[in-house]
């Protein structure tokens, strides 16, 4: 089992026409993953490696029967990218582009509510991939181990390999990985992702990788107290930040006093949630946590 | 980005949102005229992209010429030091000189953006002037938060709302709802992530006027706004970290010693948490973007070894689809070109990595390769110790 995708998901590429989308789609399809159809306007009847290109989301769902899309566009496209796909039907989709303005999010995160059963995973994130089925992202799959039982989520990219890399080399498997992304206003949460792995019988352990910013990781503590049976090992980095300063991730900023890495400790440490300090020691934390 | 409150007033100017006449002066002449003009008394206030400014000297009222010339001649140049400068403190390169106001009232205004909710909050409070998290905190019921829907806008019952929870009646009421109306649009129009009014007046006529006026704008957004982006003062930044952007790269300059290069904000964070764990203190922020290549590891070198305090450097490089060999050989080129004077820790992950390790021990540079982040952490604390 795993979370959001698996080896069914048929996976569109929005901006497959582009460097980064050129370069990722073939990834994704080396990996395994169900690339049906891509889409820019202008070069619809056009086939990248064989994958055929429409004009619209509309035109490629409906010739492609896909239910996934992973979006590459420039950010000043990208909430209409997201927008197009929700409308057209898509039940996930995963926006890779970096720089999209609050101000979009604002309204797309608004309009998605209208959407129900459709669901963004980012912006500004590096995907989501259940090893050895189904990988819709940026992420390097070789890292990753099939089969379980972990499941990670993540508001980082590279951050979240490390932590695969140190699990996968104890020998311990990913059921699923989710970067929910580095921007302030996102579209899949840390409480939604832990209520998937709650629900997924083959994940038996969660490492959730926060940041500073925000308090997504103090809702979430609050959450796993109260509705989680399963172990929770979690980090934040930034503990060394600087107060009112963008640490690079546009939502990961300590503003007047609130959203500091020692007060998401606290809050984890209050909730039952294993934490680790060290990141070098994440792979060892969580093999003893979840008595792997 | 941030703005200074006088282009801050610039906008509020606008979108007609009530500011005390005034204007910029970058000399002592120019802000004499402009009171001269004004009338008196006038305010001198220094314009730093810090706030309180007026705790530490940098704001005075003025009733004469004679003393519009002492207070611009103290302010203009020096170097204003409040609780969010940093102790080293700002330089004052520009006044805004204003007509003095009448005062009933101080209240507090802002809106923002609310991450959780994906609203636009807007927070108003009847006690202005002060830091406004100590009144959060002290008094929580006298903050009135109203959220704002940014698909359907804002409506009149966020208006009623803002003004009955204020206490506000008759002209002050009618002056709060077009204030809010304008600064609602102006915060849309302009991509904002912060506009805060502190203190916003409330005169004896019962007009509001905005006293100060704070703006920040979404960076990610500027691309829209070309005419916005002539408001960024360079002046305003550290020197390195405006090189850096010139890169493309996210680089923040800290106190410590260990310069750290690496791809990808949060692995950067948890790097710089990493070396502070060791015993050693990170001396920047370094994020060279998740794909990180030989030459932006280059331009961050180069750019870090241009600061003094740095006595070690550590590369953390997850490549993932990395070749390290490729990488390693990348590294030993810039620190030759550059001429490498203080020891380099690297660690990389990715393809072809005993390679990688190999080319970089056989350079015979101050280059070591580090296991893991354990292994490099002990490695970089061990080289500055």
């Amino acid at each position: 089992m795993s979370i959001f995708v698996n080896k069914n998901t048929r996976v569109i590429v929005q901006g497959i026409t582009g460097k980064e989308g050129q370069f990722h789609t073939r990834q994704c399809l080396a990996y395994g993953t169900q690339v049906v159809g891509g889409v820019t306007p202008g070069k619809g009847a056009q086939n990248m490696d064989g994958v055929p290109v429409f004009n619209t989301v509309r035109e490629a769902v409906r010739e492609t029967g896909a239910d996934a899309a992973m979006i590459f566009v420039p950010p000043a496209f990208c909430a209409d990218a997201i927008m197009e796909g929700a409308d057209a039907g898509l039940s996930l989709i995963v926006a890779i582009t970096e720089g999209v303005p609050v101000m979009d999010m604002l309204k797309v995160k608004n309009f998605l509510a209208t959407k129900k059963g459709c669901r963004l995973i980012g912006p500004n994130c590096p995907g989501i991939i259940t090893p050895g089925e189904c990988k819709i992202g940026i992420m390097p799959g070789a890292i990753h181990q099939p089969g379980g039982p972990v499941g990670v989520v993540s508001r980082s990219g590279t951050l979240t390999y490390e932590v695969v890399d140190q699990l996968t080399k104890l020998g311990i498997g990913q059921t699923t990985c989710v970067g929910i992304g580095g921007d302030p206003v996102n579209g899949t949460n840390f409480i939604d992702v832990l209520t998937a792995f709650e629900n997924d019988p083959e994940t038996e352990g969660i490492v959730m990788v926060g940041e500073i910013g925000g308090n997504a990781e103090e809702e979430a503590a609050a959450f796993i107290k109260k509705h989680m049976t399963k172990p929770v090992v979690g980090f934040i980095a930034g503990l060394t930040a600087p107060p009112g300063r963008r640490m690079g991730h546009a939502g990961a900023i300590i503003s007047g006093g609130s959203g500091t890495g020692q007060a998401k400790i606290e809050a984890f440490k209050e909730n039952g949630i294993h934490v680790c300090e060290n990141l070098g020691l994440i792979g060892q934390v969580s093999k003893e946590a979840f008595g792997l | 980005m941030k703005i200074h409150e006088y282009q801050a007033k610039e906008l509020f100017r606008q979108y007609a949102v009530p500011v005390p006449d005034g204007a910029a002066a970058g000399s002592v002449e120019e802000a004499v005229a402009i009171a001269g003009r004004l009338g008196y008394p006038a305010v001198v206030k220094a314009q730093i992209h810090a706030g309180g400014r007026g705790k530490g000297g940098g704001v005075k009222l003025v009733r004469s010429e004679n003393e519009a010339k002492g207070a611009a001649a103290t302010i203009l140049g020096m170097t204003l030091i409040t609780h969010q400068t940093g102790p080293e403190g700002k330089v004052v390169r520009k006044l805004l000189v204003e007509a003095g106001q009448n005062i009933a009232e101080e209240l507090y205004l802002s809106l923002l953006v609310d991450r959780e909710t994906a609203s636009i909050v807007i927070v108003a409070c009847r006690e202005g002037g002060m830091d406004i998290e100590e009144v959060a905190a002290r008094s929580p019921e006298k903050i009135i938060k109203v959220r704002v829907n940014p698909l359907a806008g804002l409506q009149s019952y966020h208006l009623r709302e803002l003004a009955f929870g204020l206490g506000l009646a008759g002209n002050a009421m009618k002056s709060l709802a077009g204030l809010v109306k304008n600064l609602y649009r102006l915060f849309v129009d302009n991509d904002c992530s912060l506009v805060e009014i502190n203190p916003l007046i409330l005169t004896p006529e019962e007009i509001l006027i905005a006293l100060d006026a704070k703006v920040d704008l979404d960076s990610n957004a500027l691309f829209r706004h070309p005419a916005l982006l002539a408001y960024r003062d360079l002046n305003e930044e550290d020197p390195l970290e405006v090189e850096a952007s010139k890169f493309n790269l996210n680089y923040i300059n800290l106190d410590g010693n260990v310069g750290n290069i690496v791809n990808g904000a949060g692995l950067a964070m948890a790097t710089m948490d990493i070396i502070k764990q060791a015993g050693a203190q990170p001396a920047n922020f370094m994020d060279v973007g998740g794909g990180a290549t030989a030459e932006m590891v280059e331009n961050g070198l180069r750019l870090i070894l241009k600061d003094d305090k740095v006595k070690a450097v550590l590369i953390n490089i997850f490549g993932g689809i990395l070749r390290c060999d490729v990488f390693a050989e990348g590294v030993v080129n810039a620190a030759k070109a550059i001429g490498i004077t203080v020891p380099i820790v690297v660690r990389m992950e990715g393809t072809n990595v005993d390679e990688g390790k190999r080319i970089l021990t056989a350079s015979g540079m101050n280059l070591t390769s580090a296991v893991d982040l354990r292994d490099a952490a002990a490695k970089i604390a061990a080289a500055v110790a």
